[in-house]
């Protein structure tokens, strides 16, 4: 079964073809694909959240690199929240008008599961169940996965995802917005030991997490170190980075030892940090359990983990015409699939 | 300076900035639009958590920089929590679809509007929050007819 898949529900528009045999056959988001020639110029920042031009050329871009047809496809998979309202609308309308014209039926995915279970597209793939660990930009929360459909929130940030604090802290010493992975390349020439900064939450008890409180830290130290030079920006960067680190890998290792299980799975763009990714394989070796990670082009918004997690929810699919999207939608809201 | 309708009072810490969002959540009223002006690190998000608190809302107060607008169904009204913080040309308002959200029923509060200039609807008050020593310096300027009988009732009753 052949799957296209559209996700559109915040800045980036993503579309991708996934076939339950053989895989994800090919995948394009807007930044990705050179826009130039089909827009005939640089397509300006402004445009970030303007899906309807990029939906179709992306559609025909993924079609035209995995050497299908529209006509080939066998269900159409689309976010259907939670999400910005209008941004969900341009995704679900144009695959639900492809999926009508093709006589094709629609899935309707909530994206939070296509991040959770974009590490099974990795190799080797892990096996339910598993702790997830969601960590981008807009989110930052701990799941335990028994299956595709049983989920169960652990714990999750009380106040800003990881993603934002890297983004607003970067900002603070002059790195430029968004500047997560500026701080990130900076952090690692600097000397973490220098400033010490609070780790909010690490000893609450439970499985929750702050983050805005670290940013207002950095604006302190920035203000008291001011004007920054080179070594004290990097040695500042590297005690930001040390302290988010330390905070998701310490809640990681709870949520593990809380729910018993061996598996831990990272999805979102943070999972992309190296420094991260180095502390959870430290620890896993040490801790005799086993990490996966998403392949490093799946970790920001995707359509490939639409197209996978529709692919996952054939047994919910539906005719095609009449849809809704849900803005605001509980992942534990969602039905099991056997 | 403080004129006869603007309000201003010093916030020396965190807990000072809930109270004083609980005591503006007892004077707001629906259909108001609310600007919230403050660099990073202000203080923007706790004053939103206070207010909504005094809303008899309970749960996590969360960042909306990056969905945009996060909502709040309460009892009384409809809360709309904006943060344009991300919007790099004014248009992107347009594009985000986010007009909608302003009506009799709903109370906004945005951050960063400036984001957004000359697309918004005009603000009832515009609150500002700047460091002051260890703590935050609060000042709320009416800019509507409602915004200063609003205003007025919490200038009446001074919360902290």
């Amino acid at each position: 079964m052949l799957v296209l898949g559209i996700e559109s529900s915040c800045d980036e528009t993503g579309v991708a073809l996934y076939d339950t045999e053989a895989g994800l056959l090919a995948h394009h988001l807007h930044s990705q694909i050179a826009m130039h020639a089909e827009y005939g110029g640089v397509v300006p920042e402004l445009a970030s959240r303007d899906h309807i031009r990029r939906v179709l050329p992306l559609t025909q871009a993924t079609l035209d690199e995995a050497g299908r047809q529209l006509t080939d496809i066998d269900a159409i998979a689309y976010t259907a929240g939670p999400g910005l309202a209008g941004a969900l609308l341009v995704g679900a309308s144009v695959a639900n008008a492809l999926a009508f014209a093709l006589g094709k039926p629609t899935i309707a995915v909530h994206h939070l599961e296509g991040h959770l279970l974009s590490p099974l597209l990795a190799d080797p793939a892990p096996s339910f169940p598993f702790v997830a660990l969601l960590v981008s930009g807009g989110h930052t929360q701990l799941m335990a996965v028994h299956g595709v459909g049983h989920y169960e929130l652990l714990g999750e940030t009380v106040d800003d995802a990881a993603g934002e604090a890297f983004d607003k802290s970067a900002k603070l010493l002059g790195l430029g917005y968004p500047g997560g992975p500026a701080l990130s390349k900076l952090a690692d020439q600097g000397d973490a030991t220098r400033f010490k900064l609070p780790r909010p939450m690490l000893h609450s008890g439970d499985l929750e997490m702050s983050f805005s409180g670290l940013k207002t830290a950095v604006l302190n130290l920035v203000k008291e170190q001011s004007p920054l030079n080179e070594t004290t920006t990097a040695d500042i960067c590297a005690a930001f980075q040390e302290a988010i680190v330390e905070v998701l890998v310490k809640k990681s290792l709870a949520a593990l030892k809380q729910t018993g299980l061996k598996r831990l799975v990272i999805a979102g763009g943070v999972g992309a940090n190296r420094q991260l990714r180095a502390a959870l394989d430290d620890a896993a070796r040490k801790r005799r359990f086993e990490v996966f990670y998403p392949p490093l082009s799946l970790c920001t918004d995707n359509g490939a983990m639409i197209a996978h997690a529709g692919a996952k929810r054939l047994a919910f699919a539906q005719a095609a015409g009449s849809f809704s999207i849900q803005p605001r939608w509980d992942l534990a809201s969602l039905p099991a699939v056997e | 300076m403080q004129d006869n309708t603007a309000f201003t009072c010093f916030l020396p810490e965190e807990a000072s900035t809930l109270k004083l969002g609980a005591a503006l959540a007892r004077v707001l009223l629906p259909g108001m639009t609310l600007f919230l002006e403050g660099d990073l690190g202000a203080g923007k998000t706790t004053l939103t958590r206070g207010i909504l608190r005094g809303l008899g809302f309970a749960g996590r107060v969360k960042s909306p920089t990056y969905t945009l607008v996060e909502s709040y169904a309460l009892s009384s009204l409809y809360f709309y929590h904006f943060d344009l913080y991300r919007f790099s040309d004014p248009l992107e308002w347009e594009d985000a679809g986010l007009r909608e959200y302003f009506n009799a029923q709903s109370l906004c509060l945005i951050e960063w509007a400036d984001k957004a200039e000359g697309l918004l609807p005009p603000p009832d008050w515009i609150i500002r929050l700047a460091p002051e020593g260890e703590g935050r310096r609060i000042r709320i300027e009416p800019r509507s007819e409602q915004g200063t009988s609003c205003l007025e009732k919490l200038n009446k009753q001074p919360p902290i």
